[in-house]
């Protein structure tokens, strides 16, 4: 009888899972991509890229919801909570990132080095061991969520750290992995041969994967906790994932514009030195109000303030080169994002972290949703819009390199993914800009930021009707995000011709 | 006929000025980490030992310095009962423990960093919402541990969820947020009225 019942059950369960098997494959045979176009370099870093597109989805679910909450508190309370849809919504923001940024060294490593990957077998392991830890982290962070007051908590379910919350099991992971990849990227250069590009790559790589060290240890002093914290965050996203993009960008200009390398590397070290020269000290301008010392109020002013420059800098590069050969590339969907990027870092990153980054305002605009107006542009410009476009980069040369320019079919599709999600960022940017604005009157200026002050100020119409533009400016984004995917999957397809040749 | 190029146009130039850049300004970042971090350990003058939860503490205004700053005062054990340094780091420790595995971050600021779904906890210790200093203790223990009954929405339907606090774990977290409301914040939040104030 219970036998009967097991069988029954295993024969169902093996039913559905032919099912899905079938679906698969007939999903398989209509995207119509061949591997065997691509390097087993270049398959390792779309493999990235999937899961970067897949994450890049939990984010924006994730960000709907929490979106959502503020215009609805019980919309899923106490089932999943405001803390933990946010979490999500951050961390597989930070996690599909990262992924899209290995995807695309991955993806320049073979040419750059002009040899074959050497630890292929090694990195493809690293790929599934830190897919699979990923799953199992947000699957405990909707599942388990959250723990007693002890150390065991930080270890397994999360560590409570904005934007770090991965628990320190995952840390440690994440630590292995990234070192696999980074002995992928010196082992290679070093088989084949070094450039410029290869040289900033491989020191930019060490100072990212070991600031992420300084974000793995528990403190109880909360000025000390945040002092290493803002290491991490900071210096990344305002220094070396600055640098990084430099260098993405930099090789994809070679490559879709053709522009000459002594040109880009050039272009590369000023940048460097620019960014760097400011983001290192600027990251004075998270250090106002933690109780470290008022040196801080002086330094990280001045040098964040200069952070706008080289943003600027690569405005022009990427124009300018883009200018002199009369836009003529190679895969229009794809340098159309990398001008989005361009743009978008320098408005986001650029102007909108500079209206806050003086002292004097900060007092009245810090923790404000003037902080997630900022966050939302500069994360979107910077870095989302870097990695679509290597998305098109990639799914051209899955296709067979084909023709990616004017004329394709279906053409109006990325063009308006492009415009939906440009469109649809920047809507809750100037949203997120009102209520910010909003609060650093009532809650800050006025309310002397008490409980009663931050709730006035969260009760306020404008405050109101500035999450519901928000919320409706969020499913803007979403629709670009779906056209963006259907775009992916379909682009090319029918596409015969070979692409243009740049030289 | 090989013209050498001119310095700004030079690559080894630019390599250069981007290699020392970037080593002078990550050594001065160096530096300043060893004197803040020392100007900020517990028990220093920026951020006070955490036996200071044994004290009164209020946050005014100071001309001398023209910004609004931590006043610590007469004693006022936490729980009615005075700990010694090393107790009360304990205590303050299971709250700070406490406050990242409930994942507070992801709705509240702390020194204002985190989520601005709910109210800063930088000076939450000194909050008006707490009615008085007598009821203060009771009160936040009661809200920390069952929320949803004891809701402070200000009329904003916005309840905090219940994240299972125990009363110790609960006592930890109002001692890590009266040690908190010690440190010297520059000023930050600024015209931050206290429930020490008279009216
Ligand atoms: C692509 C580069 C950048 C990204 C992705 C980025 C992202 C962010 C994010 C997400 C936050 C909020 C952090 C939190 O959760 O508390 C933040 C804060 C801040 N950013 Fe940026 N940022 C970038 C560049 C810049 C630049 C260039 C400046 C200055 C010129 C700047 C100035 C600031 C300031 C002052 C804050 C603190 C806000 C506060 O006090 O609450 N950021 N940034
Ligand atoms: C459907 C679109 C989206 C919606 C509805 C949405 C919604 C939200 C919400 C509700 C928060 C919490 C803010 C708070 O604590 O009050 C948030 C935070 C954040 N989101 Fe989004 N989001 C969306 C898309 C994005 C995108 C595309 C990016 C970047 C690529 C992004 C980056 C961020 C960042 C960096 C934060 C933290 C900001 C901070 O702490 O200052 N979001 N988002
Ligand atoms: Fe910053």
């Amino acid at each position: 009888m219970s036998t009967g019942g097991l069988t029954a059950v295993i024969q169902n369960a093996s039913g559905c899972l032919d099912k899905a098997r079938n679906q698969w494959q007939k999903f398989n045979t209509w995207l119509e991509l061949d591997s065997s176009h691509l390097s087993p370099g270049r398959q390792l870093s779309v493999k990235y890229f999937t899961v970067a597109v897949i994450l890049f989805f939990a984010q924006i679910l994730f960000g709907l919801l929490a979106a959502t909450q503020f215009l609805a508190p019980g919309f899923l309370y106490e089932i999943l909570d405001f803390s933990v849809n946010r979490m999500v919504h951050i961390n597989a923001m930070v996690v599909w990132m990262l992924y899209g940024f290995i995807g695309c060294v991955y993806w320049l490593l073979e040419e750059e080095s002009g040899t074959e990957i050497v630890g292929l077998k090694l990195g493809n392991i690293a790929f599934w061991v830190l897919t699979a830890a990923v799953t199992v982290v947000v699957l405990v962070y909707l599942l388990v969520q959250i723990g007693p007051g002890k150390d065991s908590s930080l270890w397994l379910i999360n560590e409570g750290r904005e934007y770090i919350e991965a628990p320190r099991w995952a840390d440690i992971g994440i630590v292995v992995v990234i070192l696999i990849f980074f002995y992928n990227v010196v082992a290679t250069f070093s088989k084949g041969k070094w450039s410029g590009i290869a040289g900033v790559l491989t020191l930019d790589l060490v100072a990212l994967a070991g600031l992420y060290v300084a974000g793995m240890f528990y403190m109880t002093n909360i000025t000390h906790d945040q002092y290493w914290w803002w290491w991490v965050i900071h210096l990344w996203v305002e220094a070396t994932w600055e640098v990084l993009v430099g260098v993405i960008m930099a090789w994809s200009l070679m490559k879709l514009l053709g522009v000459k390398r002594k040109i880009v590397e050039i272009w590369l070290y000023i940048e460097v030195a620019l960014m760097f020269g400011s983001g290192i000290l600027g990251l004075g301008h998270h250090y106002f109000w933690i109780g470290t010392p008022e040196y801080w109020l002086t330094i990280g002013g001045f040098f964040s303030a200069l952070e706008p420059i080289p943003l600027v800098a690569m405005v022009v590069h990427a124009l300018y080169d883009a200018g002199t050969h009369s836009f003529k590339n190679s895969n229009h969907p794809a340098v159309a994002w990398i001008i989005a990027q361009a743009f978008g870092n320098f408005f986001g990153a650029g102007v909108w972290g500079f209206m806050h980054t003086l002292p004097q305002i900060n007092l009245y605009t810090h923790g404000t949703q003037w902080s997630a107006s900022h966050g939302h542009l500069a994360f979107f410009g910077a870095y989302a819009t870097i990695n679509i476009a290597f998305f098109y980069l990639a799914i051209q040369h899955w296709r067979g390199n084909v023709w990616m320019g004017g004329g394709m079919a279906n053409n109006w599709r990325w063009k308006w993914a492009l415009g939906l999600l440009n469109a649809g960022v920047l809507g809750m940017t100037i949203a997120l800009l009102i209520a910010g604005y909003e609060q650093s009157f009532i809650e800050r200026a006025v309310g002397g930021s008490t409980w009663g002050g931050y709730f006035d100020a969260q009760n306020h119409p404008a405050f109101v009707s500035a999450m519901a533009w928000r919320l409706f400016f969020g499913l803007v984004t979403a629709a670009g995000f779906v056209l963006l995917v259907w775009d992916l999957m379909t682009i090319g397809k029918t596409e015969t011709r070979k692409a243009q040749v740049i030289e | 006929m090989t013209e050498t190029p001119p310095l700004w146009a030079s690559e080894s130039f630019w390599k250069k000025t981007a290699i020392w850049v970037t080593a002078g300004s990550f050594l001065i970042l160096v530096v300043l980490t060893f004197d803040s971090l020392s100007q900020t350990t517990a028990g220093s003058k920026r951020v006070p030992g955490y036996a200071v939860i044994n004290k009164k503490i209020d946050y005014r205004f100071d001309k001398s310095v023209n910004k609004f700053m931590p006043v610590i005062g007469e004693d006022e054990p936490l729980f009615g009962q005075a700990l010694s340094e090393e107790d009360a780091k304990g205590l303050v420790d299971l709250g700070k423990k406490t406050v990242q595995s409930k994942n507070c971050m992801n709705c509240h600021t702390l020194l204002g960093n985190g989520a601005y779904y709910a109210p800063d906890l930088t000076k939450a210790w000194l909050d008006q919402g707490w009615v008085s200093p007598e009821l203060r203790e009771d009160l936040m223990i009661k809200f920390l541990m069952d929320p949803e009954k004891n809701a402070r929405t200000f009329g904003s339907n916005r309840k905090m969820p219940n994240l299972k606090i125990t009363e110790p774990e609960a006592k930890g977290i109002v001692a890590f947020l009266k040690w908190m409301s010690s440190i010297d914040t520059n000023g930050f939040p600024y015209n931050f009225k206290t429930i020490e104030a008279e009216e």
